[in-house]
């Protein structure tokens, strides 16, 4: 019987240059594996492969050398273990993220927290061809955003509260953006320079500032055969659900219009950014 | 505004990042509870990063001071032993 090696490809099993072997990437979430799943990988790389794991650029895991009579009992061995394999071909692959507000200083959202809804809300959709999400804590932009077709990087709005301010002057200087002014001891911010990094928050000695936690997101980006970086088309999203609407227009928009083998910077081209942007300014707003 | 008498001095100019921290936090460390320390920083990363370091040590920042020459003193009282 011949083999549907798509079939494969699609769950997860990448056909090897060695006849009948395939690299297995594995279903992963911001780069998070518990122990028990890395025991369960651990035991099917010895017994199945070769004895090792390659961790991919998009925080994945492949055990390569896995055999074509093999598939199913791996299948079953991974699962029992509590691991699902992964995706690739045209549709939404790994969602990746950093650690963000869960555990680094520096995150301005629960990043991985964001990645599981977006996995759980997309991952393996079929589309015509590969989407990407990635999501980052902060400005640092550990997790890249901007390479991602639809990136998402934490922030802060901030607004200075007076009576907790003591003029020290430490937020002028913490600001990268020099967006800033201190005045006769009123605080002004430059909303056009403020990129909504949060140092001014961060260095504060009082906690003289209002921080408002949410999204910029960043449309179109990719960093394969050609190099684009995602174009940031709506102001600030500060709650959730915006960003899931926004979120779900972007792929409605990619399934309709995307052509087969057509990255969505592409069809962006293609198309038109502006017609995208109005469909996901109303997504925005929460207009039909 | 200066309700604050200066108890020990420490220069960070001539040390960069992260020893610039490590130098201030090593001052801190032999101050007492409540004394000022005035910390001599240079423009640019020292400023932009110490004051947040040692607010995340829990002491408390009274003053950034701008002396005009690309340096920078900022006053910072004691918390904890």
């Amino acid at each position: 019987m011949a083999v549907d090696y798509s079939a494969l490809k699609a769950g997860g099993f990448m056909r090897q240059k060695q006849k009948d072997n395939f690299s297995l990437r594995l279903r992963t979430v911001g780069g998070t594996v518990t122990a028990e799943q890395l025991r369960t990988v651990q035991a099917v790389a010895d017994e199945f492969g070769e004895g090792y794991i390659h961790l991919t650029s998009r925080q994945g895991i492949e055990i390569p050398f896995i055999k074509l009579a093999d598939i199913e009992v791996v299948k079953k061995r991974l699962a029992e273990g509590g691991v699902e394999t992964g995706v690739c071909g045209p549709r939404v692959r790994t969602v990746t993220a950093c650690q963000g507000g869960r555990c680094c200083p520096s995150g301005c959202i629960d990043a991985l927290d964001l990645a599981e809804k977006l996995d759980a809300r997309y991952f393996g959709r079929e589309l015509n061809h590969k989407f990407k999400f990635g999501v980052t804590g902060c400005q640092n932009n550990c997790l890249k955003a901007e390479e991602n077709d639809f990136g998402v990087k934490g922030g802060v709005q901030v607004a200075w509260k007076e009576d907790a301010c003591i003029a020290c002057g430490v937020c002028v200087k913490a600001c990268r953006r020099e967006a800033i002014t201190l005045t006769d001891g009123r605080i002004t911010v430059d909303e056009q320079k403020c990129n909504n990094c949060g140092r001014c928050n961060r260095s504060c000695p009082t906690d003289a500032w209002d921080v408002t936690p949410g999204y910029l997101v960043s449309f179109g980006g990719t960093f394969g055969n050609s190099l684009k970086f995602g174009e940031e088309l709506l102001p600030f999203i500060t709650d959730e659900d915006t960003l899931l609407r926004v979120a779900d227009a972007t792929i409605d928009f990619f399934a309709e219009n995307g052509l087969p083998s057509e990255r969505f910077f592409k069809t962006l081209e293609r198309v038109g950014i502006d017609k995208f942007k109005v469909v996901v300014t109303k997504a925005y707003n929460g207009e039909d | 505004m200066a309700d604050y008498q200066i108890t020990d001095r420490v220069d960070i100019t001539d040390v960069v990042c992260p020893v610039t921290f490590v130098k201030a936090k090593v001052a801190l460390e032999e101050l007492d509870e409540g004394d000022i320390l005035s910390v001599h920083m240079n423009d640019g990363e020292p400023v932009q990063n110490v004051p947040r370091s040692i607010k995340e040590e829990g002491h408390q920042i009274l003053k950034l001071e701008d002396n005009g020459d690309g340096t920078y003193d900022l006053i910072v009282r004691k918390v904890g032993e």
